[in-house]
């Protein structure tokens, strides 16, 4: 009887110690906030991260003393840490949304925009493929999933097979909403990054897919070897464009090229501040370039001043 | 004297109740999970009924227009990949185990055994990057498909990463088959093979299906490699040449973006929830059956 007494005892004991421990966890504060100086985190955009991370490279190189952390895991996974205040800089491929800006100034997060870069987001096919140019809105039929068969824009009879991103990434948003204007289709296949997109294709001759232009160029600015880089139209009356032509991107006649942002809580200062000033440096828009990318365009630049505080 | 008896019955007293708050702990940790499982996933239904959670086959709750929770997709897509992988693994592991246990030379189970326990240690990245650049391709050519990024493809990783666990613990069990068995097996004039299979598997039977229990825990809840190599389209797959998408797969995928403390985030743990029932059920089911075996104890 006593045993068993003492048992429960400890059983009651045990409980309300794990439960206390267990409350204590749940309502821990999180907030790891601004880093220490000399230690900037960066994180998001899987398109941007090859880039950043040479840009942040270069730059620790060149200031002793400074630490940079660059991560990748999406648009999405960088905004959400920037709404949470525990990154210094998310890289996004998509503009943030008007509610997530609300739900970072509802936490204290007041949000700057840079645009460090300009991708002409691609639009690949396996080399075999002889379809080469594409409007807006076949592209987005054919992810939508309502032409299902490369005959009907002048391929093979074949099944198209989708390749697109999850939904955690900038770029699965700003293909959806600029180019569907609807749902993906439930069978387009979830890939994990760009370059598992990239080996997607390149195996698979009935791929399309769509990624920064960034992981499809080699060192001399060419397409990579065994995928084609489609030609993409505004419309059935616009000439196709080609976003390895710099001017493309540059003038808009390519529609997919698109900004790739930077967002900063406040106006950037410190270690922060110079990494961006870098950036948008000659030095920087070069290694931009060297990764595949283009430099920023005028009309983002003004954006880049008035947020630097200039 | 007394002191010294007093002193030693409370030490004795003291290290009991360690071991069995460490014994206590499992079933803490397992509560509070639970716990917090119910919590976070259950206020998904004051937004989304329970019927169109448990029987719409639309998950798309980042819909441009419509927002959608079923999960009969991703639960089916849970069954076939975890399904496919045993009936790949299972008689693998168990044949591998019986050569082991019962044919192979000493010196070259020596060689052997450690080499498959090393399996169990590649990471999974690797085993889905594996699906990605090796196995997918061959899975086309071999199919006639377009791609290889579908069920089929998860169910050989799977089975790849549960092979070590299901010959491992296999193996134990019909090793542990008393010699004597055999002997009177033998003795009664029966072959060696007839003896394997119809006197020493089935004496090992309940570590077996614990074995084999243990393999499919592991490929019900392993995340990565089916993320990779499954191509993850959300559609209700029609055959084992679909692309499907796991329960894991899908909550890893979308737990580091969703915002907290809306319905999508609160739908991310109830999925959780219903896949701890499934585990839950697994584990409960291989207990019943060892239990009928009279070796459970």
């Amino acid at each position: 009887m006593g045993r068993l007494l003492n048992k429960r005892a400890i059983i009651l004991v045990s409980i309300l110690t794990m439960a206390g421990l267990f409350l204590v966890g749940c309502g821990g504060a999180q907030n790891q906030g601004e880093g220490q100086q000399g230690y900037v985190q960066v994180k998001g955009s899987d398109t941007m991260v090859n880039m950043v991370q040479v840009l942040a490279e270069e730059y620790m190189a060149q200031n002793e003393g400074v630490s940079l952390s660059v991560t990748g895991g999406g648009s999405g996974t960088g905004i959400a840490a920037l709404i949470n205040d525990k990154v210094d800089i998310a890289n996004s491929s998509r503009v943030m949304k008007e509610e997530e800006i609300k739900q970072a100034e509802a936490n204290g997060v007041d949000v700057k925009r840079f645009v460090v870069a300009m991708d002409g987001l691609s639009v690949i096919v396996h080399e075999s493929n002889p379809v080469e140019n594409l409007t807006v809105d076949q592209i987005g039929d054919i992810f939508k999933g309502e032409i299902t068969n490369w005959k009907e824009v002048g391929g093979l009879d074949k099944e198209i097979s989708l390749y697109g991103r999850q939904s955690n990434s900038g770029t699965f948003v700003y293909f959806r909403n600029n180019v569907l204007k609807g749902d993906y289709s439930a069978n387009m296949k979830r890939m994990n990054g760009n370059a598992q997109i990239v080996e997607g294709i390149k195996a698979d001759e009935a791929g399309i897919g769509y990624v920064g232009i960034g992981y499809v160029v080699n060192d001399n600015d060419k397409e990579i070897e065994g995928l084609n880089i489609l030609n993409v139209a505004k419309d059935a009356n616009s000439k196709p464009a080609s976003p390895l032509k710099p001017e493309n991107v540059k003038t808009g006649d390519y529609p997919l090229a698109r900004p790739l942002n930077q967002y900063t809580n406040g106006v950037p200062t410190g270690q922060e501040l110079e990494f961006i000033k870098y950036e948008l440096s000659d030095e920087g828009q070069a290694i931009a370039v060297e990764q595949g990318f283009y430099p920023v365009s005028p009309k983002f630049k003004k954006i880049n001043e008035k947020n630097l505080g200039k | 004297m007394q002191k010294r008896g007093k002193l030693s019955k409370f030490k004795e007293k003291a290290i009991e109740w360690f071991f069995f708050g460490n014994g206590i702990l499992a079933i803490i940790i397992l509560i509070g999970i639970f716990t917090l499982l119910l919590k976070e996933g259950l206020p998904t239904f004051q937004e989304v009924s329970i019927k169109e959670f448990l029987t719409s086959t639309d998950w798309n709750p980042t819909s441009y227009s419509n927002r959608s929770y079923g999960i009969v997709s991703l639960v089916y897509s849970t069954l076939l990949v975890t399904v496919g992988s045993l009936i790949f693994a299972v008689p693998l592991g168990i044949a591998c185990a019986a050569y082991l246990a019962e044919v192979a030379h000493p010196r070259m189970r020596e060689i052997l055994k450690p080499t498959v326990e090393i399996l169990a240690g590649i990471p999974s990245v690797v085993i889905g990057f594996l699906g990605i650049v090796l196995v997918g391709p061959m899975i086309a050519k071999v199919f006639n498909l377009s791609n290889g990024l579908n069920a089929i493809n998860g169910s050989i990783l799977l089975g790849v990463m549960a092979l070590p666990t299901i010959i491992s613990i296999s193996e134990d069990a019909i090793s542990a088959v008393p010699e004597e068995y055999k002997q009177a097996s033998l003795a009664l004039g029966t072959n060696e093979w007839h003896t394997l299979i119809t006197v020493t598997l089935p004496a090992a039977l309940s570590g077996i299906i614990a074995a084999v229990m243990l393999g499919m825990g592991r490929a019900i809840g392993e995340t990565m490699a089916v993320l990779m190599a499954t191509g993850n389209a959300p559609a209700f797959p029609e055959s084992i040449f679909d692309s499907v998408r796991t329960m894991t797969a899908t909550i890893a995928v979308e737990l580091g973006e969703v915002p907290y403390n809306t319905t999508h985030y609160y739908s991310l743990f109830a999925i959780g929830l219903v896949l701890f029932l499934m585990t839950f059920v697994v584990n409960l089911i291989s207990d019943l059956v060892l239990h009928k075996y009279g070796e459970g104890e």
